[in-house]
């Protein structure tokens, strides 16, 4: 891996993304800085309140239940969708026409607006009109809008069924990378699917399925649309997440100082989450292909140039 | 310690419409280290995967000490096989990744351990036995992958797909010895695929090359080179190649438009041919052709002589001590043995001898 | 690698039996998980009246009626025409920003360039929630509310660091002796990058338009926020169905129909590429 060269005049080259990320970003986030540290009345009436709003913030108790929610559902979704995923890329067909058709089928939940994934869903829970709410009802007494288990299954559900495929995709994209010789490999050396799965695939995936995590873990924490189209966040709160109740605070009530404070730490809590991460992702980036020593290389080389005399010898004297 | 033998093994890819492998029939002895030298697309590859059952050839048979082994899985053929880059369970230790093919046979614990460090012992990796694969030289990954192959006390053949692929470059040359050696020691069958003239050359017995799915000329190295009967041969072995110049043949007579080259050992050749003449061979001579010389390149030990006559170029290797000007005359000749006449179809079918008038 | 013969526990062969079940639960899978969409399609040809009075799998009653609304009504087709509109200037712009800087990623190391890319990937983590209030305010104040752009600049908050990092990516895969190489031959910068890297990391570049459309068409909430009328997403319009007298189903259903499509077109275009990019694991 040849080095990068050390130029700092690269900056140029980034200075539009910087730009565009800052305006999009930077300057957002200082205004919400700005309001979680003041509490603005009105245009000329704002009064310094330090960090008043952030500890409203962290001894609220809608907000205390929206976060352990947001916290056991994220925890729900990685335990069923990362083996899940794992599972359907390993059935997912390897070549020819059909898995160019599997990746297509496969991809489609991605593509569709969250809105319209929530509204699909919104139909076809109906106990009365939709596919799955009668289907469901067959078996157990299935009421979206009331019952909170229901609500919160049909979340997890649909959650799943929408972005599963992102686990799925990246999955078969890492086992995909896997050179054929490991297959061979273990072929060779009589090893069972189970072995291969444990002892070559899980292996190899690893960086994949850390991402994986990483990914929907952040998505599931910041999740809004879905659970807003099809529950609203009900019964009751029973299924706001910590998105929505920030985006009623903000949006809907106004309370300017209170939303700049929670965005603020809810901020902070994923960009800690993604540092460590990020961290932990890089650090494997190059697994140590250990250095050769001097010593090593000379010896090496003595020991052809060794050879390369006596067989030269043997030459002459033939 | 296993016979080989291949019957009308041919494989196609594409149900028939083109073959990476033509046909091929041959038995590979007990013990002899072979090579499968040619360049990329040659089918070496597709040849070795048949033979170690990766792969279930189109048509043929293939059979391991007798046995018809062209159905059976891989594992249960007792090959094993190093691949072009350490292949490695990278989540096991050293010893753990010589135990697997082992302990996957259940075979007793104890004669896992035994057997483990019999051959970390002959490989010369006691001391990294209890480390991670992944903190290793590249050439020792190769040697633990080799291990694993032969761990096991049943193994008939071990099959190499270009080894030193990704080895560091100072390190090629000692895991070619110790692959050698370990060869030597052991005594198995060995088929060593490659595209480097060099390592097929030293290592092996007998060399087999392949060009465009077929065998094209199988012997030592000492035949490959001295009496190449396939005109890739001529072309592949050797820095440089054989030179080589359409001629003509009328009578067993060669000429190159029209200007004599040569004369054919064989009677009554006739038609178009192409002629064929190491570097190491074309000699200087008071007698012969008559070049010009276009370039001297001295390599140390010898020196290459870029050579025109007419409307084509040779060249010749000569020792250290050939002295000459760029833009002179010099005379070239050719020692009988050693130069060859082709056909149309690649094969040669004579030696050449020199015209007896001084060419020009 | 055809006709591999594949092992299994004591040398065992698997039957052609046992690869023929894995593919049959694949697709029986991917039935059984099609049945929302296929919902949705089968709902989208009911007509409101129809949808409420029977329960049925497969409509016996085509009808039309939620196409004809959606396609005769100037406000869906309006904001169906936006939503498009500001996805594919979303693509442009990101992409335009986002080459030279994975350029300088990929080639370059220069001081802070570590924090600033691990800067840019969170921007890829942040909620959008946070950035209702101050993207509100904003865009007004620089004139952009309402406007296909001021979505487009909007997106780009979570789509230049996507796009950079998977580019980089694929840069990094293009050795580094062709610059060199290029240089030598007298080629400026410009030229370079234009008419020779460029092209190297084609691939790359519609994996990278592939996921920048799919994230920006999918996302409501900014696009929301930031419209009124004009620029108004159809996501925003589908809002519009649920009314005092109840749910418009076959309007909502046909109008989620149209909003597929495009996706799948990208798809089935990228289809050879989505694999590369995923194996970049860099979504």
């Amino acid at each position: 891996m040849d080095g990068k060269k050390k130029n700092n005049r690269a900056w140029f080259l980034v200075l539009p993304v910087v730009f565009v990320v800052a305006f999009t970003a930077i300057i957002p986030l200082m205004a919400v800085a700005n309001y979680s540290l003041q509490d603005i009345q009105g245009a000329s009436n704002r009064l310094f309140v330090g960090l008043d709003f952030f500890k409203r913030v962290a001894t609220d108790p809608n907000i205390q239940d929206a976060f352990t929610r947001n916290l056991t559902l994220s925890a729900q979704i990685l335990l069923i969708q990362i083996p899940l995923g794992i599972f359907l890329a390993r059935l997912m067909p390897r070549s020819g026409w059909k898995a160019s058709a599997a990746l297509v089928v496969v991809a489609i939940p991605l593509i569709i607006p969250w809105n319209v994934v929530g509204t699909t869903w919104r139909i076809f829970t109906r106990s009365d009109i939709g596919l799955g709410g009668v289907l469901v009802n067959q078996f157990f007494d299935y009421n979206l809008s009331e019952d909170t288990t229901d609500a919160w299954g049909t979340i997890l559900v649909m959650d799943t069924w929408h972005w599963t495929p992102l686990v799925t995709l990246l999955v078969y994209a890492g086992l995909r990378s896997i050179p054929q010789a490991y297959y061979q490999a273990a072929a060779i050396d009589g090893a069972s699917r189970m072995a291969v799965f444990r002892f070559v695939e899980l292996p190899k995936l690893r960086r994949v399925l850390m991402i994986a995590i990483l990914l929907r873990f952040m998505d599931s924490f910041m999740m809004y649309t879905e659970p807003f189209v099809v529950t609203g966040g009900g019964p009751g709160s029973s299924t706001q997440t910590l998105s929505i109740l920030l985006t009623t605070i903000a949006i809907g009530q106004f309370d300017l100082g209170v939303a700049g404070a929670f965005s603020l730490m809810y901020f902070l809590f994923i960009q800690i989450f993604s540092f460590i991460f990020f961290t932990v992702l890089t650090l494997d980036e190059r697994p140590g292909a250990t250095k050769v020593t001097p010593k090593e290389k000379k010896a090496a080389k003595l020991e052809q140039q060794a050879e390369k005399a006596s067989s030269k010898l043997k030459k002459v004297q033939k | 310690m296993a016979e080989i033998r291949l019957e009308g093994v041919a494989h196609s890819y594409d149900g028939g419409k083109t073959y990476a492998l033509n046909p091929i029939t041959m038995t590979w002895k007990d013990g002899k280290a072979y090579a499968l030298l040619g360049p990329s697309g040659c089918g070496k590859t597709t040849l070795l995967n048949i033979i170690s059952g990766l792969l279930k050839p189109s048509e043929g048979k293939v059979f391991i000490d007798g046995k018809d082994v062209t159905d059976v899985v891989t594992d249960d053929r007792n090959i094993a096989q190093v691949f072009q880059f350490p292949v490695l369970y990278d989540t096991m230790t050293v010893r753990k990744n010589l135990e697997f093919p082992l302990k996957n046979r259940k075979v007793p614990r104890a004669k896992v351990a035994e057997r483990v460090n019999e051959i970390a012992a002959l490989l010369g990796i006691e001391k990294d036995l209890d480390r991670k694969p992944s903190k290793l030289r590249s050439d020792l990954q190769q040697i633990v992958s080799l291990g694993r192959g032969l761990v096991r006390e049943d193994v008939s053949a071990i099959l190499f797909d270009e080894p030193l692929t990704v080895i560091d470059q100072n390190f090629k040359w000692t895991l070619r010895n110790r692959l050698k050696r370990l060869h030597l020691a052991t005594g198995v069958t060995v088929v060593y695929v490659t595209h480097d003239q060099t390592e097929a050359l030293t290592f092996a017995d007998e060399v087999l090359v392949m060009d465009q799915g077929s065998l094209v000329q199988a012997g030592t190295s000492e035949s490959l080179f001295l009496e190449p009967q396939h005109e890739f041969v001529g072309y592949f072995i050797g820095s440089p190649g054989m030179n080589f110049l359409d001629v003509e043949a009328s009578s067993s007579v060669l000429t190159h438009n029209g200007k004599p080259i040569g004369k054919a050992a064989k009677a009554g050749l006739n038609g178009s041919h192409r002629f064929g003449v190491r570097p190491e061979f074309l000699v200087p001579s008071k007698s012969g052709l008559e070049f010009k010389i276009d370039r001297i390149e001295d390599r140390g030990v010898f020196k290459l002589v870029h050579l025109s006559k007419d409307d084509f170029k040779f060249i010749a290797k000569t020792e250290e001590s050939y002295d000459a000007k760029v833009g002179a005359k010099a005379n070239f000749s050719f020692d009988a043995k050693r130069a060859f006449v082709y056909d149309m179809n690649k094969k040669a079918v004579s030696t050449v001898s020199p015209s007896s008038a001084g060419g020009n | 690698m055809t006709t591999m013969i594949p092992t299994s526990a004591a040398g065992k062969k698997t039957s052609r039996f046992q690869i023929d079940l894995r593919s049959w639960l694949f697709w029986l899978i991917m039935a059984v998980w099609s049945l929302p969409l296929i919902w949705l399609i089968s709902m989208s040809f009911r007509d409101n009246a129809d949808i409420l009075s029977k329960f049925e799998v497969i409509p016996t009653e085509i009808s039309l009626n939620g196409y004809t609304q959606f396609f005769q009504d100037s406000s869906w087709i309006g904001s169906y025409m936006n939503s498009i509109t500001y996805t594919l200037m979303n693509t442009v712009l990101s992409l335009i920003v986002a080459l030279p800087a994975a350029y300088a990623f990929s080639r370059f190391t220069f001081s802070g360039d570590k924090h600033l890319f691990f800067w840019l990937l969170t921007n890829r983590m942040a909620p959008a929630a946070v950035f209702l209030l101050p993207f509100f305010q904003l865009y007004q104040a620089v004139d952009l509310f309402d406007t296909p752009l001021g979505v487009a600049l909007a997106h780009m908050l979570f789509n230049v660091p996507l796009a950079v990092w998977i580019l980089e990516g694929f840069m990094s895969g293009v050795p580094k002796q062709l610059d060199e190489i290029a240089e030598i031959d007298g080629y400026k910068f410009g030229r370079f990058f234009l008419t020779i890297f460029i092209p190297m990391i084609r691939s790359g570049i519609g994996v990278t338009a592939f996921f920048l459309f799919m994230f920006s068409w999918v996302e409501l909430l900014i696009a929301r926020t930031i419209t009124a009328t004009a620029a108004k997403p159809i996501a925003a319009q589908m809002t519009r169905t649920i009314s005092a007298s109840g749910i418009d189903w076959s309007l909502l259903s046909a109008a989620g129909v149209m909003t597929i499509i495009p996706g799948v077109i990208v798809i089935w275009f990228v289809r050879n590429y989505i694999a590369k990019g995923f194996a970049l694991g860099r979504v």
